[in-house]
């Protein structure tokens, strides 16, 4: 049973980037990321402070999922997609209410809140962000 | 209006009023878009709508896509009431959520919201509950709220009322359990687009609906939820209200009752003394299907979606086992400024897609995978 369990503390240490989009941004050269990281991958600064991203954005690219890996199975098909938020930033998440076939490059894009995993009957419902088509 | 609560000797103040005016200062609702209709309901089990169609008055209901539940209904309600209330959620200071349909057994929906939304600021100092009593319990996080407000122990506060309803299949629930929510940010009155001027509760011990514990659909009792359950606990909660604040129907611009289905609330509204155009702007289950705690909530936010300032609202919850909330509610000019800030009833209700049984049967997870790691 614990096999497809997951690490319970990974999931709550994420919380903050999970539930509020809440990413980093470098102090030094204002490059945004998420989830946020201690040393910032383009100027290698260590002064990256926690900031809310914006919640609307644009899909860059996807993908179709149809063999999901352990946990997803029940979801398929569903769709990974490379956003880019307002700010610029880039993350990559799962879009839902939406049909594979209804996906589009430059699909303005807005965050909800969805669960993400379920371990079973027993283990944590683990919940995040995704990207719906925007509705106003 | 009676007489202020100071009037009154210990012990005998019957209507809930708070020393200090409490009122709504945002709303918002959300609604899964996928439905399914009734007549594909009854074709599931080989019946035929027409026979049910009159009785129920429900055409079709929300069913909550795979990945939303109580907790994530609640969340784009309580984001929606933000953008109206137009407060930083640091202020929310209480976060209570009425439902019967608790992601966890154990565990709170209300401290996810917080964190979430960012309640409490960033010690995240606030209050947060899961309230249960069956369809009414979002209505009895708002009276916590207003307790709370009106006592000037906080100054803003988060109820909401919102579910995922369980019908068994091929029970009469099936054509009704549906998924959806409203969410109320409350506070004192100066801030407020209405204020909630009374409110009465009355409850009983009424064993016409439950579900126990470990069991995945809740039982009945047929036309027992109806004369005994629904009806007695409305009409004494509404005429009690109403006779103690000295109103009539006729000083309501509308009113709102718990939707179990299309008839039940006109026909309980008719009997007070309600014409049917007072309780259509609110009645919102025959297009998505019985919300449970989020029902009269939800037509509460209907009726707000179009009210204008000066008008007054009746709100006549109920849930089973069972009781009911009634609450007096005025409207003032405030409302004209927020009420285009988030999406509307309306926007969720025509927002939809229609799934067939097989796939609602896969979303409401009656169907089983072999090896099903993901389980609920």
């Amino acid at each position: 049973m614990w096999a497809y369990w997951q690490s319970v503390p990974a999931h709550w240490r994420e919380i903050p980037a999970r539930y509020r989009l809440e990413g980093g941004e470098c102090q030094d050269c204002g490059y945004r990321m998420i989830p946020r990281e201690d040393i910032c991958p383009k100027c290698g600064s260590r002064n990256v402070k926690p900031i809310d991203l914006p919640r609307k954005g644009k899909v860059v690219n996807y993908t179709v999922i149809w063999n999901a890996p352990r946990g997803y199975e029940y979801y398929t098909p569903y769709v990974i997609a490379i956003i880019e938020l307002e700010d610029g930033t880039r993350l990559t998440a799962q879009l839902t209410d939406v049909e594979p076939s209804d996906v589009k490059e430059g699909m303005e894009v807005e965050m909800v809140l969805r669960k993400t995993r379920v371990s079973g009957e027993s283990g944590l419902i683990a919940y995040s962000y995704k990207f719906r088509p925007l509705i106003k | 209006m009676a007489a202020s609560i100071s009037n009154y000797p210990l012990g005998e103040v019957i209507i809930m009023r708070a020393n200090r005016k409490v009122g709504i200062v945002g709303w918002g609702v959300y609604v899964p878009q996928w439905r399914i209709r009734s007549e594909e309901l009854a074709r599931g089990w080989g019946r035929d709508w027409k026979r049910y169609a009159a009785g129920i008055m429900v055409e079709e209901k929300s069913v909550p896509g795979l990945d939303e539940d109580t907790f994530t209904i609640a969340y784009e309600a309580s984001v929606n009431a933000l953008r109206r209330a137009r407060i930083d959620p640091s202020k929310l200071r209480a976060v209570y959520i009425g439902t019967e349909s608790k992601p966890y057994a154990v565990k709170t929906t209300a401290t996810m919201l917080i964190e979430a939304l960012g309640a409490g600021g960033e010690d995240r100092l606030t209050t947060g509950a899961d309230y249960e009593f069956a369809c009414k319990a979002g209505t009895e996080a708002m009276q916590s709220i207003i307790g709370l407000i009106g006592s000037g122990m906080i100054d803003y506060g988060l109820a909401v009322g919102a579910d995922t309803a369980q019908g068994a299949p091929g029970d009469a629930l099936e054509y009704t359990a549906s998924a959806g929510g409203a969410a109320y940010i409350l506070g004192p009155s100066e801030e407020s687009i209405a204020i909630i001027e009374a409110s009465l509760s009355h409850v009983t011990d009424t064993p016409d609906f439950w579900r126990r514990q470990h069991e995945r659909y809740p039982a009945h009792t047929r036309a027992f939820t109806g004369e005994p359950a629904y009806f007695k606990h409305i009409m004494t909660a509404a005429k009690k209200l109403m006779g103690l604040i000295g109103t009539t129907p006729d000083d309501y611009d509308y009113a709102i009752f718990h939707q179990p289905n299309g008839k039940f609330p006109l026909r309980v509204g008719t009997r007070l003394g309600f014409t049917p155009d007072k309780i259509k702007p609110g009645l919102i289950t025959p297009y998505i299907g019985n919300t449970y705690s989020g029902s009269a909530l939800v037509g509460l936010a209907a009726v707000l979606d179009q009210a204008k300032p000066g008008q007054k609202i009746l709100v006549v919850s109920f849930g089973s086992g069972a009781g009911s909330d009634a609450f007096h509610i005025e409207v003032n000019d405030k409302i004209e400024e927020v009420r285009d800030l988030a999406p509307k009833v309306m926007d969720y209700v025509n927002r939809k897609r229609y799934v067939d049984y097989t796939t609602y049967a896969r979303y409401r997870r009656m169907i089983r995978m072999l090896h099903d790691f993901s389980a609920y």
